[in-house]
């Protein structure tokens, strides 16, 4: 093994890379520009909608009630809803999303308050429409205000004081740190989002530097020179590596600023008491671990897709083997985010899945530093296996030339 | 010098079974000769080239050049052997001079030394005026350069072609028998495979008949006539493959 070589064809494989517009795009663009644009973008898109849904005065029907005219008056003069004539095809019109809800007043309602009985109004809603659910909210809102005003009449005729509506009443306290907030919401993301863009940022340059070159014709000009298999795929692993943390590391910064500048920048779309989609609160070290905890996984995801992208005779052929691979790598990475599914002996072994349970751990700030060490160790095995493969690989000459 | 004793090489392929590519083949070729490999498609002259460039490994036998063993000393090999053939091609997004300066780095070349050699064969070969030009904006004859440029950065005792011609419009292909004659009267050992008759009968010392994975007869072209009584080279190549 020459370190000159590696380095002469790690230097040769950047500058060349660098070079390619594909390459570009997937390693410097795409994690730059795409992900804090579907991220922050898709917030903002978030928030404008819910505001416009939240502004909209619902158009509500009411059936019946024409014998509680107490009830009605209140809903007619509730600025909260526009009330608009009975008609018998409530149910089409709210799933047509003409009108938001139908309020069903039972006959004798007001009667039945007035006795003291109990009575059930029944509210007709479209269920996942935002508007209508916005709507239904509302009304809620309204009947519990209601509720209050009779019970309250009721309690004065009986001489009794109104404080008995609110015997005692419950105050939540929140006692996590603001890191393991944003962690626990973001927590499991945050990982994902790491892992998956450590892949993606692997698998262009790994069948561009195997299969490509093969295409290319320039497989077996680069194997007539004297430098070795090995020397060769090492260096030309290094570069896949680079690739993908450089993706990482590119669509972290690109993120933090997005969700800085989003929770500075925006604060104005949000209104007073509203809580910010942005207001996400990582600790940076937190991330650092992270990192450092998907390296080796990093290197796993390089020397493996240089490995399966070495078999294939050509680009295309080659993203065929990997896109399936995407699944594979998401599976463990999304059943870290399954309720129950938690840290243990077995889980800890399970590559992807392990480092992405413990950079949750991590990102909400716990450190089970057994786990944490018993995961990197697992993953430098697991990557430097797949290394090994991809070294004997290209020593052989059927896989390097398809005979 | 290239001396191939018993070279063989088996693949094994999953419709076929085992398949023989080169048989037991062996040879000399003598530093200032030129040694034409003569054969149609498939008859294991590209196998026998890659095994001397040590691209591939022999299933038995061995073979030296330039004194070193293909299996014991590969880089070694290696170093002291230039190889081109179609199938060698350019890396587009280099330069042509990027392109020449990497595989002198890979032979161990650097600073001056690196840079005399490079500067040597860009005047040799006229290649000044497109030196910072990607090798993708290149023309096939100027391709051609670039690769032979590669191919002698290192100044490499042996010259392997294979089928160096194939593709190459005329001057191209002219421009290439130049250069592999010129290797010769540089008193390089040089070897090449072609199914081109006149480009054997213009340039080798000897020459050598495959066909099958066997080399089915070898000497000088003064040799193979009087041995069959014929003076054409192509009919002497037929009549030893038929009779194969």
């Amino acid at each position: 093994m020459s370190l000159h070589n590696i380095g002469t064809v790690y230097r040769k494989e950047l500058m060349d890379s660098l070079r390619d517009r594909r390459t570009i795009i997937s390693m410097v663009v795409v994690p730059i520009l795409v992900f804090p644009l579907l991220t922050v973008g898709m917030g903002v898109l978030g928030v404008t909608m819910v505001r416009s849904a939240a502004k909209e005065i619902p158009r509500v029907m009411v059936l019946g009630g024409e014998d509680s005219p107490k009830l009605l008056d209140a809903l007619h003069s509730f600025r909260g809803v526009q009330i608009v004539p009975s008609a018998p095809d409530a149910a089409t019109q709210i799933s047509e999303k003409t009108i938001r809800e139908a309020i069903q007043i039972p006959p004798g309602f007001d009667a039945a308050l007035d006795r003291g009985e109990k009575s059930a109004v029944t509210i007709e809603y479209y269920k996942s429409d935002l508007k209508s659910e916005f709507a239904l909210e509302t009304t809620q809102k309204f009947f519990d205000d209601y509720r209050r005003e009779v019970v309250k009449e009721q309690l004065a005729a009986r001489n009794l004081p109104p404080g008995l509506i609110d015997a005692f009443e419950v105050k939540e306290k929140n006692v996590a740190a603001e890191e393991k907030v944003g962690g626990s919401m973001f927590g499991g993301f945050v990982p994902y989002f790491i892992i998956i863009l450590c892949m993606t940022g692997a698998m262009y340059p790994a069948m561009d530097l195997t299969a490509g070159e093969k295409e290319r014709g320039t497989m077996e000009t680069i194997l007539c020179s004297p430098v070795s298999r090995t020397d060769l795929v090492l260096g030309k692993f290094f570069m896949v590596l680079s690739a993908s943390l450089a993706t990482a590391l590119l669509a972290v910064t690109s993120m933090t600023i997005s969700f800085f500048w989003a929770k500075h920048g925006m604060s104005h779309m949000v209104g007073a008491g509203e809580a910010s989609p942005f207001s996400v609160s990582l600790d940076p070290k937190g991330v650092f671990a992270v990192i450092v905890m998907v390296l080796p996984l990093s290197v796993l995801f390089s020397a493996g897709m240089l490995a399966i992208a070495l078999f294939a005779k050509s680009f295309r052929e080659a993203q065929s083997y990997l896109s399936p691979l995407t699944f594979i790598v998401i599976m463990p990475a999304v059943a870290s985010f399954l309720p129950g599914v938690e840290l243990n002996p077995k889980t800890a072994l399970i590559p992807i899945m392990s480092t992405s349970l413990v950079s949750k751990e991590i990102v909400a700030g716990a450190h089970p530093w057994g786990y944490i060490a018993l995961i990197f160790a697992s993953s430098c095995v697991y990557g430097a296996l797949a290394l090994a493969i991809a070294v004997k690989l290209f020593n052989r000459e059927d896989v390097l030339f398809r005979i | 010098m290239i001396e191939a004793l018993q070279l063989s090489k088996i693949f094994s392929d999953k419709k076929r079974g085992e398949v023989r590519a080169v048989d037991a083949v062996s040879f000399r070729c003598a530093p200032g000769e030129i040694y034409g490999l003569l054969g149609a498609n498939g008859a294991g002259k590209t196998t026998t080239l890659r095994m001397l460039a040590t691209i591939f490994k022999p299933t038995s036998g061995t073979a030296k050049v330039a004194g070193f063993d293909v299996i014991q000393e590969p880089a070694k090999v290696r170093a002291h052997v230039g190889f081109l053939s179609t199938a060698t091609a350019l890396y587009g997004r280099l330069t042509a001079q990027e392109m020449v300066e990497y595989f002198g780095r890979l032979n161990g070349l650097e600073g001056t030394t690196l840079r005399q050699s490079v500067d040597r064969l860009f005047d040799a070969l006229d290649m000044n005026s497109y030196r910072e030009r990607r090798c993708e904006k290149l023309s096939t004859g100027m391709k051609q350069k670039v690769s032979i440029a590669r191919t002698l950065v290192h100044d490499p005792s042996v010259m392997i072609f294979d089928e160096p011609t194939v593709g190459l419009d005329v001057m191209a292909a002219r421009a290439i028998v130049s250069f592999i004659r010129d290797c010769r009267d540089r008193g390089k050992t040089v070897i090449f495979s072609t199914h081109v008759m006149s480009e054997v009968e213009k340039l080798c010392n000897r020459i050598g008949i495959i066909h099958g994975g066997k080399l089915l007869a070898e000497g000088t072209l003064a040799e193979l006539r009087a041995r069959s009584g014929l003076t054409d080279l192509e009919d002497i190549f037929v009549r030893t493959v038929g009779e194969a």
